[in-house]
C-alpha cells in the first residue's frame, strides 16, 4: 500500500500521522491486503456470497413503545461543551442539515 | 445518498416535451435528466433503534438516551412498527421487498450524528424496482423508483453566528437522531421541474394514504435532495450536480428550473458543469457551490456488526399487502367511473387523503357526489388557501357541509347567503342551520316582500331602466343587485329577475 494511500485513509478517518506512523501503516495494511489476494485465489464460484458476519441470525425487531430516556441534565452532562440545551461542539465546514 | 449505486446501469428518462414543443423550465434545445432523493419521516411513536418518543416539538435534548447519544456499550434494536411502515410504503410504491436485506454504517463526521456514523442500508436494500405514476396531459407517465432503504435520522445542528459561513461552532439537538426514515430514489426518469413537483405530490399522497407518514415539509418529515443534468435530445446525459437544502414543492420546481438554466448557460458558454453538491439559497432564488468533487464523501459504509440481517417472512410482507388501503390512482378512478366527477376534479379531491377522506364524509350525508365535488373544489379549497391551512385542517364537519347543501336544495338559502354561511362556519364552527336563523339568512321567496323591491329598484333608477328598454340587457344585472342589496341579499334570485322581466317588460322596447 502507497503512503499516498494511507494519507487519504487516514484523511477520511481524520486521523493524523506521523511519517513513521505512515510506514508502519502501509506495511501493515499491504500485509492485510495481500493476505485478500491470496484468499482471491480460491475458486469461488459455486459459493454463496456472504454479506454479513452475522450470516444466519435474523435481527430482533422491538414493538414501538415510547419510554422517556436520559432527563436532560445528565444527557447533557457527558457534553464537551453545551449553549442553554444544546450541545456545543467546533463545527466541521459543513452547512446545515448535512448529515442525512 | 447520491453515492448509493446499486450496480445497475441508470437508465435515463425520456424528453418530457412533445415533439417540437418546449416544457416549462427547460430551455429550448434542452432536455433534462432529474432523479429525485426523497426522505420520509416514519410515524412511529419511538424510534428507530431505541425507545425514546419521537414528538416534535419537544424541548431540545428531551427525547434522547444512551443509544441515540451514541454513548459507549449500548445495543440498536429495530423498531418493528418502522420495518412495517417501510414495507407498506415500498408495497405502495409497487417495489419488490427483499426479504434479506442489512443495515449498515455510513461513516462521516458531522457533529449531527453522535456515533459519527448512521444506521442505513447500503448495497442490499429493503425493496427496489417499483414506479408511480404521475399525470402527463391526458394520459400518466411512469417514474420509475431506483430504491427504497431504511435508516436513521441524524439530529439537527445549528449554528450560533448568524452567518453560517462564519460560524465557529455548532449547536445540536438530538431529539431527531434515530427517528425512522425512509428514502427513496427514483430512476432519472423526471424531465421537467413541474414533473419533480407531480412526482412529489403523489409520493406524499401515497404516504398519507397508507399511513406511514404525515409528510408535513415544514416540519421535515418530508425532504428532498435533487440530482439534475442536462443534455441536447439524443445526445450523452451531461454531468450533474446535486442540490440540497430544497424545502417546498414550489422550492424543488424553482430550484430545478435555476438549476437546469445554469447549466445550459455554461455548457452554451463552452463551459462544462462540474460535478459537485449545489445549496439552494430560497431568499436569493439560486444555488452555490456547497463542496465540489475533490471533497466528495466516502462513507466507507461496512455492515453494522450490531445488528444481524433483517429477514422478513414473506407471510407477513402478504399480510401488508392485504392491508393496504385504496391508493389515490384507484380512488381516482373509483370518483370519476361511479361517481361521474371529472377527471382533473377527482385528481384534485384525491391528491390528498384529507381533502378525499372529507369529501366522502360529506357525500354519505348528501349523496351528491358532484355538487359536493364542486363544493371542494371551490369553496373549501377557497377557504384553505385563503388561510393558509392544509386539508387535514378542514375546520367545517362534513355533516355540517352536507345539512348546508342540503338547506341550498330545499331553497331555504340562496347560493350567495349559502356561501356567507360556510365562511361562519369555518370561522365559528357552529352549525348551519343556527348561523341561518341567527343571521335571518333565510331565503325570501315570498312575491309580496319582493315585489315591494322590485318596485322601489324601478323607481329609483329610471336612467338604467331607460338603458334596459332600449336594449341594453346588462341593466338588468345592475337592477337585480339592487333588489338582492335590498333584501340583504336573501331574496330568492329567480324570482326576482322573473318580476323584474315582467314590470320592464322584454328589453328594446322602450
Ligand atoms: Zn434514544
Amino acid at each position: 500500500m502507497s503512503i499516498a494511500e494511507v494519507e487519504h485513509v487516514a484523511w477520511l478517518a481524520r486521523l493524523a500521522l506521523t511519517e513513521e506512523e505512515k510506514r508502519v501503516m502501509a506495511e501493515q495494511l499491504g500485509r492485510i491486503l495481500d493476505y485478500m489476494e491470496k484468499l482471491r485465489e480460491l475458486d469461488t464460484e459455486e459459493v454463496p456470497p456472504t454479506f454479513h458476519t452475522l450470516e444466519g441470525m435474523r435481527v430482533p425487531l422491538r414493538g414501538d413503545d415510547p419510554r422517556p430516556g436520559l432527563e436532560r441534565e445528565e444527557a447533557l452532562a457527558a457534553a464537551p461543551d453545551r449553549a442553554d440545551d444544546l450541545f456545543r461542539v467546533p463545527r466541521t465546514g459543513e452547512a446545515e442539515g448535512e448529515g442525512a | 445518498m447520491s453515492e448509493v449505486q446499486t450496480g445497475r446501469p441508470v437508465r435515463a428518462g425520456g424528453p418530457a416535451s412533445a415533439p417540437g414543443g418546449v416544457a416549462a423550465g427547460v430551455p429550448a434545445g434542452w432536455e433534462a435528466v432529474i432523479g429525485l432523493e426523497v426522505h420520509v419521516e416514519l410515524s412511529t411513536a419511538s424510534k428507530m433503534f431505541c425507545n425514546c418518543p419521537t414528538r416534535f416539538g419537544a424541548p431540545p435534548n428531551s427525547q434522547v438516551c444512551p443509544v441515540c447519544l451514541g454513548l459507549p456499550g449500548v445495543l440498536p434494536v429495530p423498531n418493528r412498527q418502522a420495518v412495517e411502515l417501510a414495507v407498506r410504503a415500498a408495497l405502495a410504491l409497487n417495489c419488490k421487498v427483499a426479504t434479506y436485506s442489512k443495515f449498515d454504517r455510513k461513516n462521516y463526521f458531522y457533529p449531527d450524528m453522535p456515533k459519527n456514523y448512521q444506521i442505513s442500508q447500503y448495497d442490499l436494500p429493503l425493496a427496489t424496482d417499483g414506479y408511480l405514476e404521475v399525470p402527463e396531459g391526458e394520459g400518466s407517465r411512469r417514474i420509475r423508483i431506483r430504491r427504497l432503504h431504511l435508516e436513521e435520522d441524524t439530529g439537527k445542528s445549528m449554528h450560533a453566528a448568524d452567518d453560517i459561513v462564519t460560524a465557529r461552532y455548532s449547536l445540536l439537538d438530538f431529539n431527531r437522531a434515530g427517528i425512522p426514515l425512509v428514502e427513496i430514489v427514483s430512476e432519472p426518469d423526471i424531465a421537467t421541474p413541474e414533473q419533480a413537483r407531480l412526482y412529489l405530490e403523489k409520493l406524499k399522497a401515497i404516504m398519507q394514504y397508507c399511513g406511514v407518514s404525515d409528510c408535513r415539509m415544514e416540519e421535515g418529515s418530508l425532504r428532498c435532495d435533487i440530482n439534475v443534468s442536462v443534455r441536447r435530445p439524443g445526445g450523452r446525459a451531461g454531468t450533474r450536480t446535486e442540490v440540497k437544502n430544497v424545502n417546498s414543492f414550489r422550492a424543488v420546481e424553482r430550484a430545478l428550473t435555476y438549476e437546469i438554466a445554469r447549466q445550459v448557460e455554461v455548457l452554451e458558454a463552452g463551459g462544462e458543469v462540474e460535478q459537485e453538491t449545489r445549496h439552494w439559497d430560497e431568499g436569493a432564488g439560486c444555488t452555490r457551490t456547497l463542496r465540489t468533487k475533490e471533497y466528495a464523501h466516502d462513507y466507507r459504509y461496512f455492515p453494522d456488526p450490531d445488528l444481524p440481517p433483517l429477514v422478513l417472512d414473506p407471510a407477513w410482507i402478504e399480510e401488508i399487502r392485504r392491508s393496504l388501503p385504496e391508493l389515490p390512482d384507484a380512488r381516482r378512478e373509483r370518483y370519476v367511473r361511479e361517481m361521474g366527477l371529472p377527471p382533473y376534479d377527482a385528481g384534485v379531491i384525491t391528491a390528498s387523503r384529507a381533502l378525499a377522506e372529507f369529501f366522502e364524509e360529506t357525500v354519505r350525508a348528501y349523496p351528491q357526489p358532484k355538487t359536493v365535488s364542486n363544493w371542494v373544489m371551490g369553496e373549501v379549497r377557497r377557504y384553505l388557501n385563503e388561510h393558509g391551512l392544509e386539508p387535514e385542517q378542514i375546520p367545517v364537519r362534513p355533516a355540517d357541509l352536507a345539512d348546508l347543501l342540503a338547506m341550498v336544495e330545499r331553497g331555504t338559502v340562496n347560493m350567495r347567503a349559502a356561501r356567507q354561511v360556510f365562511t361562519e362556519m369555518c370561522e365559528s364552527g357552529r352549525p348551519p342551520a343556527e348561523i341561518v336563523r341567527e343571521r335571518g339568512l333565510e331565503q325570501v321567496s315570498d312575491e309580496s316582500l319582493i315585489e315591494r323591491a322590485v318596485d322601489e329598484a324601478i323607481a329609483g333608477n329610471p336612467a338604467v331602466v331607460a338603458d334596459y328598454r332600449k336594449g341594453k340587457e346588462k341593466a338588468l344585472g345592475f337592477l337585480v343587485g339592487q333588489v338582492m342589496k335590498a333584501t340583504r341579499g336573501r331574496a330568492n334570485p329567480q324570482v326576482v329577475n322573473r318580476l323584474l322581466r315582467e314590470r320592464l317588460g322584454p328589453p328594446g322596447t322602450g
